[in-house]
C-alpha cells in the first residue's frame, strides 16, 4: 500500500517496493484514499507521505495514526521531507512494532530503504538518523552524559531500529562488542533488559521522554 | 489658432487660481457674514428694538456652530479639488483653531479675494471699454467730444489691472496654501502620530507579504523541484541496484549521478529550511527549532520554554490552540535568527565545539539567545548575514544585541515583542 501525492515519486516507490519482494495492493494520492484502500485491501505495510492533499500539512501523520489505532497489525512507514520528531513520537506513543519514520530522500539509497521496509514489515522499527539526532538534541538529560561516545553511537543506531547485527555491521565491530555496549548502556540508563529489538527502541524513546 | 504650451499652461494656472479664489470668497465670508448679522441683532436687542431678535440670534449662533465643521470640509474639498493639495481631516480637538480660521483669517482672506475678483471684473470692464461705448446712443458720443482718448486711458488701466491679476492671484493662493493646511489640518504631533500609525501598518503589511512569499516559495520548491529530485535519485538508485552487469564506466556514471542527485536534494533542503518550513506553521517554533538544532554540525543544546501549545497527541486539527503562540511573523523571525546564527556558528566560529540556543517567553517578549564557545570577533557592522539578521529583527520592532569579544565566547541576544 503506497500513499504519495507526487506521481513520479509514487511510480519509483512502487518499483522499489516490488524490488523488495512486496506486492503493491493499492496506491493512493491523498489521505482519504489511503484510509479507504487500507480498509479494502488490509495491507501488511503502508508507505505514507506526511504532506499530502488537500492541506499539505500533516495529513499523512493523522492517517497513519488512525491506521495504527484501528488496525495495529498494519505496519506503517512514514516518509517526510522534514525531520519532525513529534510526528515520530505520536506514531511511537502507543506501539513501536511495525513503525518507521524516514526522511524522503532516504528512498534514494535503495538498498538501505529496502532494508528499512523489511524491518518495518517484520514488526521492527526504522527511524531516520536525523530523527534520532533530534531526539538526542532535545533531551540532553544527565544520564546520557554518562555514556561514552561509542555508546552514544550504539544508542543512536539502536534508536534507528537496527538489530545487534546491523549495528555491528554499521560500526564495523563484532556483534558481541555491540551486545556489551548495549548492556552497558542499559545499565547506565537504569533500564531493565529486554529481548525484542523494538522493545529496546521503546525503552530508548521512553528514556528520551518522547513516548509515554 | 495654436496656443503655445507655455501660454496654455499659464492660462490654465490663472483660471485655476481665480476659480480657487472665487470659490474661496463665499466660503471665507460666510462666517464673517453670520458674525455681522449677529452683531447687528445684538445692537438691535441692546437698543430694545425687535422682540424676535434674541430668537434669531440663537439661530445664528447655532448656524455658526454647525457651519464650522461644514466649512472645514468644504475648504478641504476646495484645496483638494482645485489645487490638488490633500489636507488630512483634523482631529476633533481642533475645532477652536478651525473656528479661528473661518472667523478671522477667513475674513481677511475673503476680503482680499473679493478685492482681487473686483480688480479682475473692473479690469475686464475697463479693457473692453470701446465695446461698451458702442453700446451707448450715438448722441452721447457727439456730445462728449474727445471721449476716445479718455477711453484709451481707461483701456490701458484695464489692461494694466488684468496684467496684475495673475501675479496677485498667485501670491494670494500661495498665502492660502501656506495658512490653510496649517490651520485646517491636524497639528504636527497629530500628523506625526498618524504617520507613525500609517507606517506601522504598511510595514506590518510588507513583513506579512514577505513572509507569505517565503512560504509560497518553500511550498513550490517542496512540492515541485524537491519531489522531482527525490524521484530522480530514487530511479538512479534503482538503476544502481538492479543493473549489476553494466560496464564499469556506465556504473561509475550512474553512481556519480546518484550521488549528485542526493547532494542536490540536500542543498535544496538547506535552502528551503532557511525560508519558512512548513513545520513552523504546523507544529510551531519548538518543533521547527529542534529540526535546526539536529541538523547543525555542532552539538546544539536547545532549550525552548514556551507556553504549551497543544495537549494530547491527537489534539484535534493542526493549528488548534494557536492562542498561545506568538504572531506568525514573530515566529518566522525567531526561526530565521536561530537558523542564521547556527549557520554562522558552523561557518565562521572557528574552534567552536558547541552552541546553546535558548528561547523563552517573558510575558510579551520572546527572547532568543544563541551562544557558542568559538573564537569570537564577530562584528555585526561587517558581514551581510548579521546585518540582514538585525534588519529582520527590527522589522518586527525587536532588539538585537551581540557580544563577541576576540577570543570568544560569542553571544547573540534577540528580543521580539509578541503582545498576548
Amino acid at each position: 500500500m503506497i500513499a504519495e501525492d507526487s506521481v513520479l515519486l509514487r511510480i519509483g516507490l512502487v518499483k522499489v517496493v516490488e524490488m523488495a519482494g512486496f506486492e503493491v495492493a493499492a496506491e493512493a494520492g491523498d489521505a482519504q484514499g489511503l484510509l479507504a484502500a487500507v480498509a479494502e485491501h488490509r495491507p501488511d505495510l503502508a508507505v505514507v507521505d506526511v504532506r499530502m492533499p488537500p492541506g499539505f500539512t500533516d495529513e499523512g501523520v493523522r492517517a497513519a495514526l488512525s491506521i495504527r489505532r484501528d488496525r495495529p497489525e498494519t505496519a506503517v512507514l512514514l516518509l517526510s521531507q522534514y525531520v519532525e520528531e513529534r510526528y515520530a513520537a505520536e506514531l511511537l506513543a502507543t506501539n513501536t512494532s511495525g513503525v518507521g519514520y524516514l526522511l524522503k530522500q532516504r528512498v534514494a539509497d535503495v538498498e538501505e530503504f529496502v532494508d528499512a521496509l523489511r524491518r518495518v514489515a517484520d514488526g521492527g522499527t526504522a527511524l531516520d538518523p536525523q530523527v534520532v539526532a533530534q531526539l538526542l538534541v532535545r533531551r540532553p538529560s544527565d544520564p546520557l552524559e554518562r555514556l561514552t561516545a561509542r555508546e552514544r553511537d550504539v544508542l543512536a543506531l539502536m534508536a534507528e531500529g537496527r538489530s545487534n547485527a546491523g549495528i555491528a555491521g554499521q560500526l564495523v565491530v563484532s556483534e558481541s562488542a555491540v551486545a556489551k555496549h548495549i548492556n552497558s548502556i542499559l545499565a547506565k540508563l537504569d533500564l531493565p533488559r529486554a529481548d525484542a529489538d523494538h522493545r529496546r527502541v521503546l525503552a530508548v524513546l521512553r528514556f528520551l521522554g518522547v513516548a509515554g | 489658432m495654436k496656443v503655445p504650451p507655455r501660454t496654455r499652461r499659464a492660462l490654465t494656472r490663472v483660471a485655476r487660481d481665480t476659480s480657487f479664489l472665487a470659490l474661496g470668497a463665499p466660503l471665507h465670508l460666510l462666517l464673517g457674514f453670520l458674525l455681522f448679522v449677529f452683531s447687528g441683532l445684538l445692537w438691535e436687542t441692546v437698543g430694545g428694538g425687535d422682540a424676535d431678535a434674541p430668537v434669531i440670534m440663537g439661530l445664528v449662533v447655532v448656524l455658526a456652530v454647525l457651519a464650522v465643521p461644514a466649512l472645514t470640509v468644504a475648504q478641504i474639498w476646495r484645496f483638494r479639488r482645485l489645487l490638488g493639495i490633500d489636507i488630512p481631516r483634523p482631529g476633533p480637538r481642533r475645532v477652536l483653531r478651525q473656528a479661528g480660521y473661518h472667523c478671522f483669517t477667513g475674513l481677511l482672506l475673503g476680503a482680499l479675494e473679493v478685492l482681487l475678483l473686483a480688480l479682475l471684473v473692473a479690469g475686464v470692464a475697463a479693457a473692453t471699454v470701446y465695446v461698451w461705448i458702442w453700446a451707448v446712443p450715438w448722441e452721447w458720443r457727439i456730445q462728449h467730444h474727445g471721449y476716445s482718448s479718455q477711453a484709451f486711458y481707461v483701456t490701458v488701466a484695464g489692461l494694466g489691472a488684468l496684467a496684475a491679476v495673475p501675479a496677485c492671484a498667485e501670491a494670494l493662493v500661495r498665502v492660502e496654501t501656506h495658512l490653510g493646511p496649517r490651520l485646517l489640518g491636524p497639528d504636527e504631533s497629530e500628523d506625526l502620530a498618524r504617520r507613525v500609525a500609517d507606517l506601522t501598518e504598511s510595514r506590518a503589511g510588507a513583513v506579512d507579504a514577505a513572509d507569505a512569499e517565503r512560504r509560497r516559495i518553500e511550498r513550490d520548491l517542496h512540492d515541485g523541484a524537491q519531489q522531482r529530485l527525490v524521484s530522480l535519485a530514487l530511479n538512479l538508485g534503482i538503476a544502481k541496484a538492479t543493473l549489476k552487469d553494466l560496464p564499469p564506466e556506465a556504473r561509475a556514471v550512474i553512481e556519480a549521478a546518484h550521488q549528485e542527485a542526493k547532494e542536490a536534494i540536500e542543498e535544496l533542503g538547506n535552502l528551503v529550511r532557511g525560508l519558512h518550513p512548513a513545520v513552523l506553521d504546523e507544529l510551531g517554533l519548538d518543533a521547527a527549532l529542534s529540526g535546526l538544532a539536529a541538523r547543525s554540525p555542532l552539538p546544539v543544546r536547545l532549550r525552548v520554554d514556551l507556553p504549551p501549545r497543544r495537549t494530547g497527541a491527537q489534539g484535534g486539527e493542526p493549528g488548534s490552540g494557536d492562542g498561545e503562540r506568538a504572531a506568525s511573523a514573530v515566529e518566522a523571525v525567531a526561526y530565521f535568527v536561530v537558523s542564521e546564527a547556527l549557520t554562522n556558528v558552523a561557518k565562521h566560529a572557528r574552534e567552536a565545539t558547541r552552541a546553546d540556543v535558548t528561547v523563552t517567553r517573558l510575558g510579551a517578549i520572546l527572547r532568543v539567545v544563541i551562544a557558542d564557545d568559538g573564537v569570537g570577533g564577530a562584528d555585526p557592522s561587517r558581514g551581510s548575514g548579521l546585518r540582514g539578521l538585525a534588519q529582520r529583527v527590527r522589522s518586527v520592532d525587536g532588539t538585537f544585541r551581540m557580544s563577541s569579544p576576540v577570543g570568544g565566547p560569542t553571544m547573540m541576544s534577540v528580543e521580539l515583542p509578541c503582545p498576548t
